[in-house]
């Protein structure tokens, strides 16, 4: 049995920035990370990243990967155990991992869970067909592998997911026929949208898939408007002749280690699915269990690193190592800044419903 | 409208476009932030401090073009890709346009583009005078190309019109 002052299950952005914060204040750290690598989704990020300049901005994702990454690697109170699955925390404060094998068993002071999110899937016709992808896929694919899913892409959401993964493909010489959006407007930032306007791909809102095309793989798709109430307008069928879909219609938090640990969950639409209630700590119900990032509502990377360092500290802070109360509040100064325009409105919804 | 299609209204262009006197005047950013977003980095980019400072982060950018020269650090400090330089004053027929470029290959100085505007459309060609790529940038390239007067305030990207683009 392994025994530490926090255990963190993820390595993001948020499990990254909560493990220096918690070290910085003298916790020893364990991080189970299922992927062979640190950084979670932010190694596949090409693009310059939004947000504060003194959080970042202006950086590319897998540089701040990098970044972090280096720096937890130099950490001697941090300990990675990368291709360890996390399986369990039970009633005796007991969490167990797959890892080589065999199976770690931790007994951990306190525990952050930054798992991060899961793709949607929506239903239409043939959506089994080899050749449709999760947008995660397809940046996995071409950033972390280098190979090209497909020649021509249909991309279904205009979310800011959609949005950039559209821009990447674009960059890697593969054609985006359109991206297609239910919504009457585009979810993602203006200004993704507005930069592959201009290499001329069309946006279109109001408009779902309705079937893949094809026999062994996707060789087609048709696509129609949709009404107010998101029905499909009959007569308004378009055939597109692509050779990969992928989708882009959203994340859940990844909340299974939480359910299983007994943390009082609520539904929150505005925040993507289920999601743990939670204090202004960041602590769930479940006394020492913490969690940051997308498993504590759909947000992106900036954010997840805020909310990061602010549950390593909180968790350092409940074992009795010193922290500043200055530096968290500053912290929830800062998450709540961001939060602050138009675009971070139905987070500051969602999270009025599921802080306590 | 942007918010629909990705594509700026004529009204949305004109809340971030400077005067027609400034035009004249030579070298000046354009801005097309027309969302309020939690971003900053522009303000931090302007040597010249010619972005007004966020008072909130969510604020749009606000630019005093007065205290603008042109020089381009702005446009690969932009995350958004939403900033151009425009030059009037470039020569007697053409106005010079400087853009941000995120594609393989570059292009090279001399070479002739088509250029595009903001729905993607080709609206005619360029020639390219400059294109400056350097650590600092971070891998976002800046172009500079040569245009008619005419399209300067629509052009706002290009095509390489080598074989197998």
């Amino acid at each position: 049995m392994l025994e530490t002052d926090l255990a963190i299950v993820g390595a993001g952005p948020a499990g990254l920035a909560a493990a220096l914060e918690a070290a910085n204040r003298g916790s020893n750290v364990i991080i189970l990370e299922r992927d062979e690598w640190l950084g979670g989704q932010l190694i596949k990020q090409t693009h310059q990243f939004f947000g504060s300049k003194n959080e970042f901005a202006g950086m590319r994702g897998v540089d701040i990967a990098s970044h972090f990454t280096e720096l937890v690697e130099q950490e001697k109170k941090i300990k990675v155990f990368k291709g360890a699955t996390a399986l369990g925390y039970y009633e005796d404060g007991v969490l167990t991992a797959a890892y080589k094998r065999g199976m770690l068993k931790i007994k951990p002071r306190t525990l952050l869970i930054a798992a991060g999110a899961l793709e949607k899937m929506i239903p239409f016709i043939n959506n089994d067909l080899p050749g449709v992808y999760g947008a995660g896929a397809v940046q996995t694919l071409m950033n972390v592998y280098g190979i090209a899913p497909g020649e021509r892409v249909l991309m279904v959401g205009a979310g800011n997911i959609g949005l950039i993964v559209s821009y990447q493909l674009m960059q890697a010489g593969i054609e985006v026929e359109a991206i297609i959006e239910a919504a009457p407007q585009v979810g993602g930032y203006w200004v993704h949208a507005s930069k592959i306007r201009r290499m001329g791909v069309p946006i279109k809102t109001r408009h779902t898939i309705l079937k893949a095309r094809g026999t062994r793989e996707v060789e087609g798709a048709q696509i129609c408007e949709i009404d107010e109430n998101w029905d499909p307008l009959p007569g308004t069928e378009k055939e597109v002749s692509v050779d990969t879909i992928c989708l882009a219609v959203g994340l859940s938090p990844m909340v299974e280690l939480l359910w299983q640990a007994g943390c009082q969950m609520q539904l929150s639409p505005h925040l993507g699915g289920y999601v743990p209630v939670r204090n202004g700590n960041l602590e769930t119900t479940v006394e020492g269990v913490f969690i940051a990032g997308d498993v504590a509502g759909i947000e992106e990377a900036t954010s997840a690193i805020l909310e990061g360092q602010l549950a390593g500290l909180a968790a350092a802070q409940k074992i009795g190592f010193e922290v500043e109360e200055e530096k968290i509040q500053s912290i929830k100064a800062n998450l709540k800044t961001l939060r602050a325009g138009p675009v971070g409105e139905h987070i500051r919804q969602g999270l009025a419903g599921v802080e306590r | 409208m942007l918010k629909n299609n990705g594509v700026p209204s004529r009204e949305e262009l004109t809340e971030v476009k400077p005067s027609r006197e400034r035009l004249q005047q030579g070298p000046v950013v354009i801005v097309e932030c027309i969302q309020e977003i939690p971003c900053d980095p522009c303000y931090y980019a302007c040597p010249r401090g010619a972005f007004y400072p966020f008072s909130d982060i969510n604020s749009k950018p606000e630019i005093d073009y007065d205290k603008c020269n042109g020089c381009s650090i702005c446009i690969a400090n932009c995350p958004g890709l939403a900033v151009f330089v425009v030059d009037f004053t470039y020569s007697e027929e053409e106005g010079l346009l400087q853009i941000p470029y995120e594609l393989t290959p570059l292009p090279e100085k001399g070479e002739e583009v088509v250029t595009l505007n903001r729905s993607g459309e080709e609206i005619g060609t360029g020639r390219v005078v400059k294109v400056l790529n350097t650590k600092k940038q971070d891998r976002t390239a800046i172009v500079s190309v040569a245009v008619p007067k005419e399209i300067l305030m629509e052009a706002r990207h290009i095509k390489l019109r080598r074989e197998g683009q």
